[in-house]
């Protein structure tokens, strides 16, 4: 159905994914959390080129990797006297907690992969184009747009009120 | 196997959300916190672009991403703004330790 290179390009990126986002959890250290995050974003916009959202792939590299990522590595120096300092969950809250997880994954995917899908699974579509997209983001989808302008707006005013300097 | 369908994308798009959710409630360092709540939205994104290229074949999966990637950006410019200010006050980035409304 699709090319041998689309498969082997999945399990690598998925593994990248999976990895980064297993060693997020694991990791005590929270600039160690955030170097693993850099790993899960750049895999799943690795995800996006494999499922032809091009748009969407730049912009995840642009937005998050670039914007958000950098935004969380300044969290993390101006939060902490020492950027090694940690505080650990007792043993029982991560036991519930993985075991909480654990059955969450599970139930998900077995509903999901149970579910009754209009098309199988393996069926491709022909994907959007980026001009495409484009278009319907200034049709379809102008007044949702325009909001999301206003709230970058409330919220670059509201981060500014938020952090400014005690007077 | 070496024929990747929808099933694929959405049991990665599971572990990554229960991941991200097991990295919710085990960090004490409120970034963790942050960082695990960008597991979960990238999590819900990868089901939305692998429906629109397994299902649906039209671009309103990718525009909802992309309003997801946005609101992402704007939820943590904003905790990390809230953040700064609970370090400001409490000097300890620990959320168990935010536990009255007023100081």
């Amino acid at each position: 159905m699709n090319s041998p290179v689309e498969a082997i390009s999945f399990y690598v990126f998925a593994a990248v994914t999976l990895g980064s986002a297993v060693g997020i959890v694991l990791s005590k250290n929270i600039v160690r959390a955030a170097t693993c995050l850099l790993g899960t974003l750049g895999g799943v916009a690795c995800l996006y080129f494999v499922l032809h959202a091009n748009l969407l792939a730049a912009i995840q590299l642009i937005v998050y990797a670039g914007g958000t990522l950098i935004l969380i590595v300044f969290g993390v120096m101006l939060t902490s006297k020492s950027p090694w300092a940690q505080f650990s969950p007792t043993r029982g809250q991560v036991a519930a907690a993985v075991v909480v997880a654990a059955m969450l994954a599970f139930s998900m995917c077995s509903l999901m992969l149970s579910a009754d899908w209009s098309r199988p699974s393996g069926s491709l579509l022909e994907s959007p184009k980026v001009a495409e997209v484009g278009k319907m983001l200034l049709t379809d989808y102008l007044v949702p747009f325009e909001v999301a302008s206003v709230i970058l707006l409330v919220v670059m005013i509201g981060a500014a009120y938020l952090a400014r300097p005690e007077k | 196997m070496l024929d990747i369908g929808l099933n694929h994308y959405m049991v990665l798009s599971a572990l990554v959300f229960a991941l991200g959710l097991l990295c919710m409630v085990t960090k004490r360092n409120a970034i963790g916190i942050l960082i695990g709540v960008e597991l979960v939205l990238n999590a819900a994104n990868i089901n939305l672009v692998a429906f629109s290229r397994y299902q649906t074949g039209a671009g309103d999966g990718h525009i909802v991403a992309v309003f997801i990637i946005l609101l992402a950006a704007a939820e943590a410019a904003i905790g990390i703004a809230i953040f700064m200010n609970f370090y400001n006050t409490l000097a300890t980035i620990d959320v168990d330790r935010g536990d009255e409304l007023r100081h």
